[in-house]
């Protein structure tokens, strides 16, 4: 059975669906990543004992294993405590928990390396502590990792190919129904992997941008 | 907790976890083939093999690993390769760890100081020998480090596999998973063979970079 | 054949892009003289030097040694033959020492010996000793180089271009990186190479060291050799004002 790419122009309309949804999750898991990798970072530096504990041992299990696993765990494990999510949703939790343990890692250390000169310029003006660290720690904290942060998302985009195994509708998956019907894995697994180099290219043009525009406020 | 079922199966996933650990020796000896010859691509004098070098890497890293093991899997035998399972596997995550690698090797190289290559080309040395003896020596020390997140990201990749049918430790995960319907049992078990396999490969490669810097 | 100079530079120019960073330079120098290349940074001495051994090699013009061009306009597998052949012949000091921090001193002095000459590790060792014994470094041969201070790293270096057994030496700024203290000593060993006639080309900015040491001086701006005589014309009756301007410059804080 030679190459035959003619087919993949008919599915046009279920790959493009495709790349919707991957671009979606992407979005998505890639907002939760970012704002719980705050949280976690917050929680994990100065939460009460009781909370930072077992979120240290939850985020060593999650940096430990792998993605596709603890989408396993996530999808499974939420219907079998009576949690029946849509597979998009389970899958956006997976991936967004996934990678906010990741981005929470580089905040916490940005935090610290931060909060030593800054914390006391800002208490000597009068903030609290708490005010400190939302005002002025925190906000240059997270711009100084935004770089490493684009880099998590850049894995997390190629890594949402992974949701279609919980049967998430999403590009691979929508490859999948094409080669079910055609019988051509390699022209539309191809095709998949160029709509991801794309999708990639223009996240990493975004990216760029917003590192540039983060420069001049720094 | 259902500790009597995880004991029960727990000799089944202490098999799977053999897989996985075969996979990513495996992985990782061809990874880091791969990864020397895309560095040495990247960093060739003639524009030709830096232009494959740069394409391997751009192409690799700006696509997901997973759709690279399908395209070689399932769309391999359209193009005369034909592949079992495990040696698909292997392959498709060695060439993408590769991708990883070459860029891991070619920033240890390329961040010697440059100072030494003319150093060492005044006395006489040709390139090649250069390379050999006072260039690679000193990137080796650097590249452990990152080599070992390549490998710890690749011991995890390893996973990917699962989704055509190497039974190994995610695969055995999600089957139990399946037919006892206890995620988190399963989960416990095959995440701890996971975080041992990981922790043991972490400090060999803690051991071996620091008999790298010693001598 | 005789009667050529031991090192020549014709018409030496040297472009980056529109950049022109030699200008027709001419430059002989016989067998066992000692030249010192002096100007302000940017003027081209280092980039004159280095299109000696072709580190930097040159846009057009020529560059012998001994009856032999080393900036031949070959194939790149036999250019690269070539300048590895000539470059034995050419020893290089360097700023920043550039010794290789993974060897020890005599892994630094024998590598290349051992590799290019063919010796025996007995021969290759003898060389090291006797190279070190030179300038005064034997005691350390097992150190590594972190284990040195600056003007140690800056005297095996030197070893290890001598142990070359090279027709010339060329210094780039050997002591620009030293602290005040550490530029003595290899100034001395220096001073001992000149009396044993060794050729030598010395980029410097040390104007004493030149006027004591040299035979000839050069002095560049602006990629030209704007003027060219023994020490004591160069820096006592200077014909140019570029030339004045600098010394004036430069003297000040030494006398």
């Amino acid at each position: 059975m030679g190459l035959d790419f003619t087919v993949v122009p008919k599915f046009f309309d279920v790959i493009f669906i495709g790349v919707g949804w991957t671009v979606a999750i992407t979005i998505a898991a890639g907002l939760l990543s970012f704002f719980g990798g705050i949280v976690f970072a917050v929680v994990a530096l100065y939460g009460p004992l009781l909370v930072r504990l077992p979120f240290r041992l939850f985020a060593w299990l999650f940096m430990g294993t792998p993605l596709l696993l603890q989408l396993f765990l996530i999808y499974f494990g939420l219907i079998q405590i009576g949690i029946d999510l849509p597979a998009f949703v389970a899958g956006v939790v997976g991936l967004g928990l996934h990678f906010a343990v990741y981005n929470s890692e580089l905040i916490q250390a940005s935090i610290l390396a931060v909060d030593k000169g800054q914390n006391e310029a800002a208490r000597t003006l009068g903030l609290s502590r708490g005010q400190a660290l939302r005002k002025v720690v925190i906000p240059q904290a997270v711009r100084a990792v935004i770089p490493p942060i684009g880099n998590n998302m850049i894995a997390l985009l190629k890594d949402s190919a992974l949701v279609s195994v919980i049967g998430v509708a999403e590009l691979t998956l929508a490859a999948q129904q094409a080669i079910g019907r055609t019988f051509r894995p390699f022209e539309f697994y191809v095709t998949a992997a160029v709509c991801y180099y794309f999708i990639n290219l223009a996240l990493e043009a975004g990216l760029r941008r917003i590192e540039r525009h983060i420069q001049l406020s720094r | 907790m259902d500790f009597d079922l995880m004991m029960r199966v727990f000799p089944f996933f202490l098999e799977a976890a053999l897989v996985t650990v075969q996979l990513s020796i495996l992985t990782a000896i061809l990874g880091l083939i791969c990864g020397s010859l895309g560095a040495a691509a990247r960093l060739s004098r003639l524009r030709f093999f830096r232009a494959i070098g740069a394409t391997y890497v751009s192409i690799i890293r700006g696509t997901p690993a997973l759709i690279q093991i399908f395209i070689l899997y399932f769309g391999g035998p359209q193009i005369g390769i034909q592949l079992d399972a495990f040696s698909a596997g292997v392959i498709g995550l060695s060439v993408n760890i590769g991708a990883y690698m070459t860029e891991t090797i070619r920033g240890a190289i390329i961040s010697v100081d440059k100072g030494q290559m003319e150093a060492a080309r005044t006395l006489g040395m040709s390139r090649w020998q250069t390379m050999r003896n006072v260039i690679i020596p000193q990137a080796a020390r650097l590249m452990v480090r990152p080599l070992g997140v390549n490998i710890n990201a690749l011991i995890k990749g390893t996973a990917l596999v699962a989704a055509i049918s190497v039974i190994e430790l995610t695969y055995t995960a999600q089957r139990y998973i399946g037919s006892t319907y206890k995620p988190f049992e399963m989960f416990l078990i095959s995440g701890a063979l996971y975080m041992i396999i990981i922790y043991v490969t972490g400090r060999g490669i803690a051991w071996l970079d620091r008999k790298v810097q010693i001598t | 054949m005789s009667d050529a100079p031991f090192i020549e530079i014709r018409n030496a120019a040297k472009s980056f892009g529109a950049l022109e960073v030699l200008k027709d330079i001419n430059l002989t120098v016989e067998k066992g003289q000692i030249v010192a290349i002096i100007g302000p940074s940017g003027s081209g001495k280092s980039t004159l030097l280095r299109a000696i051994n072709e580190l930097d090699p040159l846009t057009s013009g020529e560059v012998w040694l001994d009856g032999v061009q080393i900036n031949k306009d070959l194939p790149f597998r036999q250019y690269e033959k070539h300048v590895n052949q000539v470059r034995q012949d050419i020893g290089m000091v360097f700023q920043h020492f550039n010794l290789f921090p993974h060897l020890t001193v005599r892994g630094n002095i024998t590598l290349a010996p051992k590799m290019l000459k063919g010796l025996s590790d007995k021969e290759v060792n003898e060389l090291a000793e006797e190279q070190l014994k030179r300038v005064g470094m034997l005691e350390r041969i097992d150190y590594y180089p972190s284990q040195l201070s600056g003007g140690q790293k800056q005297r095996v270096a030197i070893a290890r271009a001598l142990a070359m057994k090279p027709k010339v030496m060329l210094f780039d700024e050997a002591t620009s990186a030293l602290d005040p203290e550490l530029v003595e000593e290899v100034n001395l060993v220096m001073k001992q190479l000149a009396e044993e006639h060794m050729t030598m080309i010395i980029v410097t900015h040390e104007m004493g060291f030149a006027q004591d040491v040299c035979d000839r001086v050069l002095f560049m701006d602006q990629g030209y050799v704007v003027e060219e005589g023994s020490p004591d014309v160069v820096f006592r009756n200077p014909t140019q004002d570029r030339t004045k301007d600098f010394l004036k410059k430069h003297l000040q804080g030494q006398n």
